[in-house]
């Protein structure tokens, strides 16, 4: 019984570690094409993993001005973080009058909204391009625009907020209204508090989301280069023959990008795993 | 039950109507002129907050009408006439359909915005001359503008929220719903060329299976579409429970690091990981490269290139995306299954097969259940993760509209606004992916059996 139990652990072990590599492969491939140089050997798919030589030539090529690389960077940054702390505010909003509170329209608004939320996003592209044009926010004026947008519609995304807010008592509201408390002051000194986790769990997912939005940005600032966002223009450089020999610049690009990002995911992923576990148990 | 919140709305709406009147009726002449000047009687009765308001919504409305709303919205059954034309030298400039069919649209939506305002502004009416006649005393304008933090505290909260989804969601929703009834494409583009209403031509068009029609084009895109959602719904699932299983097996160490391993794919930021590994399956990328040295295989695989192997290469990519969501969130419901049902399970000389069949399983599909259904839905409409990879190709001659191999309604939808500026089709495909969606969404809902009351958990 025990030596069969050592069997299965040990094979358990095996496909794990097999996982593993499989997992980490891509990440580990594309640091370390980063450090090959474009010009000892080349800059586009070669049939090795291992550079022969390191060298930090794709990074200093990122930042030596020939591209637009540090304000895509700016731009993707300056809209995580607004995005990120509107959408948070929109949500907890939202979630808030949803849940505790009962009015005329309520059942309505969420089945209204949940059937909004069956259309493709995209289908209203050149519409919100329209849209946004007239005050000025494509091309030049795409990073205000595409925040514009994103905050916009970030209501209809509460559920998993809304659920969490579900869990918390309403005696605890009762309470406090029966001591004289006004709504909004429940809202802000009582259960906002509580609620820490979830907060983080909702700013967490909008400041991802930006970094890999290739579609509406890609409209709104399209033809000009300094508005574009990391996704965007990077992407020029793998889809686009004209950039032969820049595949290791991507990857050095791509390595600037997720080293923070991931960072950060990984300092706040508990938050995430409770939202993520709760949101689906709650539907 | 439906037949029974029919008929409630009926009487709902009959006993508004009869409000209306005997508001008329009853009423004294402050509430008489109400009927026309909003928030007239609750301004001469002291209430100038919500009088104020309400009468700010009429002359709006009066404005925007005037100034250009009733302008578009006159020529809506056309949706224009007179062209751009040259005078001489000097460009006389005709009419925009597009402007028209979009302030079209937003002037029947202010319309129904005024009847509404009116409609409350006949029951404000009638709340203050009965409390009025009551003998008690209004409300002050202080009173009214704090509920607006306490029993009204919604509405501070939502006015943003439903502002912003209204005019960057259902406006250009109901603007797209109308263009798949026009011949807006891009021999009508404005502002030099008109469009105009074509009734259904479109849908017949992308349902009619002829030389002309795209219905085969369709119903092949709609199929790789649906199987797409289904295999990368439930393979994922499968796999990231048996994943989740494993990790936690009693006995096996450092659960944190394999989890942590997994994690790494949702951190790093999809358009790197996708595009990365889009160029590892490339005829020169890193695995055809070693496949060759090894001498394994003798010319590249076209892992991108021929039909079926990019539609599986996408499958078992997206494993690889999938797999750690899934290992999350079946983890955390994993440990929830209380351990004496396996306890006893084992007395009576169960298999580790049947404790799965029999508990494991049951217990997973009844609490994921809604959560399988989002992520069916959200696949359906997957971009990322298809246009990173293949942006649909392969393409094929026998698919019309520029659509691939493996392209998806929505990554379809993306190809015929942006490269082929067919935006009557892009809104008819937009349309179907809503009436999939919601075919989906309909008849799987009502049969979850974890489908409880909202109100159950509070």
């Amino acid at each position: 019984m025990k030596k069969k139990r050592a069997i299965e652990n040990a094979v358990t072990y095996a496909v794990l570690i097999i996982i593993s590599i499989i997992w980490l492969f891509p990440f580990v491939g594309l640091v370390l094409q980063s450090f090959r140089s474009y010009a000892t050997e080349y800059g586009g798919m070669v049939n090795y993993l291992v550079p022969k030589s390191f060298s930090l030539d794709n990074y200093k090529f990122l930042f030596s001005g020939e591209t637009n690389y540090v304000r895509w960077y700016a731009n993707t940054l300056i809209i995580a973080f607004f995005v990120a702390l509107f959408q948070t505010i929109i949500i907890l909003c939202v979630s808030y009058a949803l849940s505790r509170m009962r009015f005329t329209g309520r059942t309505f608004l969420m089945k209204f909204w949940l059937i909004l939320g069956m259309f493709p996003g995209f289908l209203t592209m050149i519409c919100l391009y329209f849209l946004l044009k007239q005050f000025g926010l494509t091309q030049e004026g795409a990073v205000p625009g595409l925040i514009l947008v994103s905050i916009a519609s970030s209501g209809m995304q509460y559920y998993v907020c809304k659920g969490f807010f579900d869990t918390i008592p309403k005696a605890l509201d009762e309470a406090a209204r029966i001591d004289g408390a006004s709504r909004a002051r429940i809202f802000v000194s009582m259960i906002l508090p509580i609620i820490k986790p979830i907060i983080i769990y909702t700013a967490l997912v909008a400041f991802m989301a930006p970094w890999c939005d290739y579609v509406f940005a890609s409209y709104v600032a399209f033809g000009h280069d300094p508005s574009y966002n990391v996704a965007v223009a990077m992407t020029r450089w793998v889809w686009t023959n004209d950039y032969q020999g820049y595949f290791t610049r991507f990857c050095a690009g791509g390595v600037l990008i997720s080293v923070p990002v991931t960072l950060l995911f990984m300092f706040l992923q508990k938050y995430y795993v409770e939202g993520v576990t709760g949101g689906a148990v709650k539907g | 039950m439906a037949r029974g919140t029919k008929e409630k709305k009926k009487n709902a709406l009959l006993s508004g109507l009869r409000e209306i009147g005997t508001t008329f009726k009853e009423g004294d002449i402050k509430t008489r002129l109400s009927y026309f000047i909003f928030g007239l009687g609750p301004i001469l009765r002291g209430q100038i907050l919500i009088g104020v308001t309400l009468l700010l919504c009429e002359v709006l409305f009066i404005v925007y009408m005037a100034a250009f709303g009733w302008g578009y919205l006159s020529k809506i059954t056309t949706l224009g006439t007179t062209l751009t034309h040259k005078v001489g030298r000097k460009t006389v400039y005709g009419d925009n359909s597009f402007l028209i069919l979009l302030f079209g649209v937003l002037s029947v939506f202010a319309v129904m915005a005024l009847i509404a305002i009116w409609y409350l502004n006949v029951k404000e009416n009638r709340k203050e001359e009965l409390l009025l006649k009551e003998g008690k005393t209004l409300p002050t304008n202080k009173a009214v503008f704090m509920s607006l933090f306490d029993e009204n505290f919604h509405k501070t909260l939502l006015a943003i929220p439903v502002t912003g989804i209204f005019v960057f969601t259902v406006l250009p929703i109901a603007f797209m719903i109308l263009v798949a009834f026009t011949n807006y494409d891009k021999n009508h583009q404005s502002p030099s060329n008109l469009f105009t209403w074509v009734g259904l031509d479109n849908f017949k068009n992308i349902l009619s299976f002829g030389t002309q029609g795209m219905g085969s084009t369709f119903v092949r895109v709609l199929a790789w579409t649906l199987v797409w959602a289904f295999l990368a719904t439930f393979v994922d699932y499968f796999l990231g429970l048996g994943v989740a299983m494993l990790i936690n097996k009693k006995g096996i160490k450092f659960k944190k690091l394999w989890r942590t391993i997994l994690v790494l794919t949702i951190a790093v930021p999809q358009f790197v990981s996708l595009l990365y590994i889009m160029r590892l399956f490339a005829p020169d990328g890193l695995i055809n490269g070693y496949l060759i040295k090894w001498g394994l295989i003798k010319s590249y695989i076209p892992f991108w290139a021929d039909p079926m192997l990019a539609r599986i290469t996408i499958l078992v990519v997206n494993i690889w995306i999938g797999i750690p969501y899934m290992m999350l969130i079946t983890t955390g419901i994993l440990m929830n299954i209380p351990e004496d049902l396996y306890e006893s399970a084992r007395i009576d000389g169960a298999s580790g097969w049947q404790m799965f069949r029999r508990i494991t399983l049951p217990y997973m599909m009844f609490v994921t259940g809604p959560y399988l259904l989002t992520q069916f839905t959200g696949n359906l409409n997957n971009f990322n993760v298809i246009y990173l990879l293949t942006q649909g190709r392969p393409q094929s001659m026998s698919l019309k509209g520029n659509a691939g191999n493996t392209d998806l309604l929505v990554t379809w939808l993306y190809k015929m606004t942006v490269n082929e500026t067919n935006y009557k089709m892009a809104a008819v495909i937009g349309i179907m992916v809503f009436i999939v969606t919601a075919v989906v969404m309909l008849s799987v809902y009502n049969r979850l059996p974890s489908v409880r009351d909202e109100e159950g958990f509070q």
